[in-house]
Formats: C-alpha cells, structure tokens, sequence
C-alpha cells in the first residue's frame, strides 16, 4: 500500500512539475517586469539598458567606447548595451513596448514615437530636460507630439540630389539642376541619349513605401512646403498637389526609370551605381558603398531642386537615429545623463564622424567634412537648409506612406485623378489620427 | 547467452513488482505521465498560441491599449466588410488555384518523364537533380532570384528582345495588368519539384503487371495513364494537392519580397493583408480576427486532407 501511494504521488508529481513548466512558459505574467529592478542597481551602482541598432551599424567596439568613456566620467553608472539589426531592434521595442520592460534609454526610428506615446511607454524630454536644466537650443531638431520633445536625433542622414557627372556632361547639362524645370529638362536630355539610361528614378515598392517620404514629399519639403496643418494631414493641399502633380508630369515624360512600382531603395541605389540613371535623391550614407561598388562612377551632390523662384530655405529630408527614455525606467535622471552625454558638441561629433552622418548638435562638425568634397558640398546644404520629415512623429507613419502610395501608383496608371488621389490620401490618413 | 537466460527472469520479477507498487490509480495515471511532455509542446507551441490569437480577436487593439476590452465579433464584422479583404480573397484564390493546378500538371509530366525506361542510368539521376532545383533554394533566393531576372534591364527582357519576341521592356513585377500572373508563375516554378518527386515515387511502386495486362487487352498510352496511373496515383494526388492548397494560401514571403502585395493591390494575398494590419498598421485584434479567419479556412482543408488520409488507410 505504502509503494502504491508512493507511486501514485510520483506519477502525479511528474505532472505538476510540467504543468509548472507550462506555466512557466506560457506568458511574461509569471516572471516579474524588467521595471521592477530596485533603482540604483547593485553596490550603489545604477546600470542603464541602452537598446539601439547603432552598435552593429558602427565600426567594432565604437559605441561601447564611447560607454566607457560615459562611465568613467558618470561614477555610479554602468551602461549595458542591448544591441541587434534595425529589424529586430525594432520588434524588440514594441514587444519592450507592450510588456513595460522597455530598456531604460531607447534608439528610436521617428515613425515609431507617435504610438509610444500614446501607449505611454516613453517619457517626456521636455520635463527632463527643464529639471536638468538643459539648452535644448543646440539641438538640430526635436520630435515633438502634443508640443512635448519625446525623440531627439543623435545623427542626421540627408537625402540629397545625387547627379550623374558624365550622363549629365554628355547630355549637355553643365551643371545639377536647381528648380524643377531644370530638373525636367535635364531628366529628359539624360532619356533622349537612349540605351538604358533615364533621367530620374523613383522607388515606389508598397514593401518599403519610404519611397513616398524620400523621393515624393521631399520635393514639398525642399520648396517650403507642408503636407500638415496644425499636426493634421492636409495632404489635398496646394503644394502637394503641385508636388504630385510635378512626379506625374516626369513619369508622362517617359523620364523615369522602369520598374518603379515595385522598386525598393536598394534597386535605386543599384541602377544610379550601375550609371543607368543620370539624377536620384538618395542617403549621404550610401556614398562610402556607390565609390566601392562604381570606383568609376563621377558623381556630385547638390540640394534638391525647389519648385521655380523659390528663395526660401530649402527643408531636406532626413532619417535619423533617435534617442528617448523609457516612462517605466526607474532611473530616468541617469537615463537622461547618457542622453546629455550623447547629446553634447564633442561626443556627438565622435559619433557623427563613425557614422558618416551629420550631428544632431548644431555645433558639432564630424571629421569627415573637412576630409571629403563631396561630404563638405552635403555638409553646407545641411547648414543652408533644415531638416524636414514631416512622417517623423506621425502615428503609424509606414502606413501613412503606404496609403499614399497606392493612391499615387493609381494615379500613375491613369486609374484616378490628381484631385481624386490625395482626397483618397486625405481621407484614408484621417482615419489613423 | 548465459546473460540472457538469467536476465529474463529478472525483468518479468521487476515487472510484477513494479505492477504491485504502482497500484490502481498509479496504472491510470501512467499513460498520462509518458503522455505528458508531448502534451506540454503541444500546449506551449500549439494551444496557447492558438487560443491568444482567438482572445485578441475578440478585444480591442491589444497590445498597444494598456487595457483592452471585449469588443465581440467587431473586428470580424470589420474584416469581412472590408473590400480590401476581399481583393485579398480575390487573389488568394487565382494564386492558389492556378499554381496548384501547375504544380500537378507539370508535376506529373517531368515524374513520367523521370519514370521512362528511355531514360539511360546516368541520365535519370542528373534531371533528377536539374529538376528539383528550385525546391531546394530558400524562399529569400527565389524572390532576389527572380527580381534580378524579371527585372526591366534583365535577363528575361534581355533575351526575349534579342530573339524578336517583343519591341519593348515589360516591366513583369511593376505593371499591375501583369503582376499576379508573374508571382504566381514564380511560385509554380519553385513548387513543382514537391509533386515530381512524390508521383515519381508513386509511380514507382505502380506494379508493371497492371500496365502488361492492359497491353494485352488491347489499352493504349492514354487508356493505361486514363484507367492505371492516374487511379493508383490518386491518393497521392489528393493528400500533396491538399497539403499545396494549405502551403500556398499561406505563402507570405514570396509576395512580400517580390512586391509586397504591389503594385497597387493586384498581388495582395490573405498573408500579406493580415501582416500589414500587424505590423504596419498595429492594429493587432484586427490581424488576428483576419488570422482566425485564414485559420478557421486552413482547418476546414486540413479536414478534408485528414479524411483522406484515412481513406487511404
């Protein structure tokens, strides 16, 4: 008898101790929040989680050099980095999000900062920044909702006006256009020199609808323009239209390149590489990769041309490793000290310069500006104009592009109007506000 | 040997001692205690997943809402009154339908020819080889594969211009009259070898007498493939169409790295509506009342390839 209850309360345990391990496993409601840490860490030693995909973006050890620099002039704080590939960095920070177990100090793309904000999962730099007693003056720009600073870019990457020198030279254009009619014109002197080449390109994949931020709006942007009004979409508006308006008119032309539909940024990059297209608005960064793939390849870099006698100054746009804070973290005065850290004239220099970008401190000066004439020319555009992207902060900002993408490839397959396709656009963002 | 013959006297004692120890209730729970590790994946990977999705479908934006609340059948309400769902079935169904007929029918045409005694010793295993090709690359292969070949400037332009068979460049993947019929000319491509491969080995074990018989009534190449291959093949034909329905209706990455459901919406698929409403929209309760919706579609097949199995058997 004795044997038979021991085996029975073996057998039994045997499953308890799975179902444990069911439990154990089935949700993050059974291992306590990240958040719930004691604030100060161990020894008086407070560490700081940083999450970002910078590290693997930066040459081996930079980011964790410039930690240690950090903690050795922050005694008390030690920072952990969490570091993986934009991708999953990405799905990482909304799973940090949802589950309140955000790192303490976030990288952050602008399109993500409308929903944390409204899940509440990031904190108010504005706040910290005024207890701190900080001069948010040097900052190059700051992505605000509801007037609260809650991003703010570490490193700027523009997008210029990439020109082709020897398909413009031998098509009779002495020098990168400025304003739109020079723009069409040389896209179509470029195209009438025949083969495989054309004037322009124009990435439109609905993958990786950035195109409608980079190759569309920028347009708007570099000619003063504005797609929003009082933080709401205004896209019908007169500039836009112009805009949309003006693409269309170069796609009419037989000026852009084939395949734009379903193009994604690397294809752009590939053809412009490969000398097939004479004139593409592309990243600054992609200048180190177009010299080691085309050695051969002459090309110059200027502002995005601005719709005609325009005088004003000419917004740019950008894409930016952002920087917030965690509203959960427990430790935001110290978050907030990396942030200064990162923030300030020297360091942000020092990470510009490893990132061939430009600094979000506006008296910091990367290096590589005063090694490079093509980053000095990208350099003094950035200073003339100003940073603008005006998808940096919109909630769900890829589909905003992505709505407005496939209302513009309708247009451009002459199933709808102008008018037609940005009251489409108008009425689909309203939705998502 | 002697090992032997002292060994089994020992393992029948241990057997009735351990009858005697475990006892009634032990011997009922038993099966359950061996039973119980495939319970538990099946619980962790199956059950609790599966049930998640279900309690999401039926609350208001999950995940982002700090405090979701049961909202009913209003995402599915939502789901099925939207007519970009319904160009999604649309699709779906043409990239479905199409392919698997493809895949059998070239399936079967490249096994036959794979199963001809014409066929020399070294010749066979090197078109076998040729032939399930495409099914060996990753998804990620075939899609960069075939965006660098259909590509405007590439080779498939390339070589029907240099053969006269066309004036202009066609934009395969970007023009929205074309689109479809190009992903889904690209699925048939990288999913034939499953069905060539499965019906070679049928065809294989198709008995040669049948086909001797039938020459001596008198029964031609049609009437044996008619009245002798295709009733032996049959089951297998059931259980791999089934199965290529489930796999293609579920075919995301292809779609999304060729031209994410572009241009416009003509290659929008179940899969990649459902992940734009997940992950570019957020709107996660509405993903996963889509995804029920997939699932519920997927179980009703996996019925039918379930009873036919049993048939089988």
């Amino acid at each position: 008898m004795r044997n038979g209850v021991s085996a029975t309360w073996r057998a039994t345990s045997l499953v308890v101790v799975l179902a444990v391990l069911v439990a154990g496993c089935a949700g993050p409601s059974s291992s306590p929040p990240a958040t719930a840490k004691p604030a100060g860490g161990t020894g008086g030693v407070t560490t700081l989680e940083f999450s970002q995909w910078w590290e693997p973006e930066l040459p081996q050890g930079a980011l964790r050099g410039l930690m240690d620099q950090f903690e050795a002039a922050s005694p008390g704080i030690k920072v952990k980095l969490l570091s993986g590939p934009f991708a999953s960095t990405k799905e990482q920070t909304i799973a940090g999000a949802a589950a309140g177990t955000m790192a303490d100090v976030v990288g952050l793309d602008g399109a993500w900062v409308s929903d944390f904000v409204k899940q509440g999962s990031i904190t108010n730099l504005s706040a910290l920044m005024k207890s701190a007693g900080y001069d948010d003056s040097q900052l190059a720009a700051q992505i605000k909702v509801n007037g609260s600073t809650y991003m703010i870019p570490v490193v700027n990457f523009i997008y210029p006006l990439f020109t082709n020198d020897d398909l413009l030279s031998k098509a009779g254009v002495t020098a990168p256009p400025t304003n739109r009619t020079e723009f069409m014109a040389a896209a179509k002197k470029i195209t009438a020199g025949g083969g495989d080449v054309k004037g322009w390109i124009l990435p439109l994949s609905l993958e990786t609808p950035n195109g409608i931020q980079n190759d569309v709006m920028s347009w708007n942007w570099a000619s003063g323009g504005s797609m929003l009004k009082d933080g709401k979409p205004d896209v019908a508006n007169a500039d836009v239209k112009a805009t949309v308006e003006y693409v269309k008119s170069l796609w009419d032309a037989g000026v852009v390149a084939p395949g734009a539909l379903t193009m994604k940024e690397q294809d752009k990059v590939e053809e412009f590489t490969n000398g097939r297209v004479g004139m593409m608005i592309g990243s600054l960064a992609w200048v180190n990769l177009i010299r080691k793939n085309n050695a051969n390849l002459k090309f110059s870099i200027s502002a995005i041309p601005a719709k005609d006698g325009f005088t004003g100054k000419r917004g740019i746009p950008y894409a930016s490793w952002g920087i917030g804070i965690s509203e959960n973290s427990k430790n935001k005065a110290e978050a907030w000290k990396l942030v200064d850290f990162l923030m300030n004239k020297t360091n942000n220099a020092s990470v510009s310069s490893l990132a061939n970008g430009f600094p979000g401190n506006t008296q910091a000066v990367p290096s590589f500006v005063s090694n490079d004439n093509l980053f000095k020319a990208a350099f003094d555009i950035y200073k003339a104009g100003y940073p603008a992207n005006e998808f940096t902060g919109l909630p769900v900002a890829d589909e905003l592009m992505r709505s407005f993408d496939e209302q513009l490839q309708k247009t451009l397959s002459g199933n709808q109007s102008v008018d037609d396709m940005l009251n489409a656009a108008q009425t689909s963002w309203l939705k998502k506000f | 040997m002697l090992n032997v013959v002292e060994a089994a006297p020992r393992q029948t004692l241990w057997r009735g001692l351990t009858r005697r120890a475990v006892g009634p209730t032990g011997r009922r729970l038993e099966p359950y205690a061996f039973l119980s590790p495939t319970l538990v994946i099946l619980l962790i990977l199956m059950l609790y997943p599966i049930g998640a999705v279900i309690r999401y479908s039926v609350m208001n934006n999950v995940i982002l809402e700090k405090a979701p609340v049961f909202v009913g059948v209003a995402n599915y309400v939502g789901i099925l009154t939207s007519p970009d769902f319904w160009v999604a079935v649309r699709n779906t169904s043409f990239f479905t339908a199409v392919s698997v007929l493809a895949h059998l029918v070239l399936g079967m045409v490249f096994a036959l020819l794979l199963n001809n005694s014409l066929l020399g010793p070294l010749a066979k295993p090197v078109f076998r080889a040729l032939f399930i090709l495409p099914w060996l690359f990753t998804v990620a292969v075939i899609a960069v594969l075939w965006r660098l070949l259909l590509n405007p400037n590439g080779v498939i332009n390339y070589v029907l211009q240099g053969a006269g068979l066309m004036d202009s460049k066609v934009e395969w993947l970007a023009n929205p009259s074309i689109a479809l019929y190009a992903v889904t000319f690209i699925n048939i491509w990288s999913g034939y070898p499953f069905y060539m491969m499965s019906l070679l080995a049928g065809l294989q074990g198709i008995s040669s007498d049948l086909y001797e018989a039938a020459r001596v009534d008198g029964a031609g190449g049609l009437q044996r493939f008619t009245h002798i291959t295709i009733p032996q093949l049959r089951p297998i034909i059931v259980s791999i169409a089934l199965l290529d329905v489930i796999f293609t209706t579920q075919q995301f990455a292809l779609i999304w790295l060729t031209t994410g459901g572009g241009p416009i919406n003509v290659t929008e698929m179940l899969s990649t509506f459902t992940y734009k409403l997940a992950f570019n929209q957020y709107e996660f309760s509405v993903a996963s009342a889509s995804a029920v919706i997939i699932f519920v579609l997927s179980m009703v097949l996996a019925f039918f390839y379930v009873r036919s199995q049993r048939m089988a058997d």
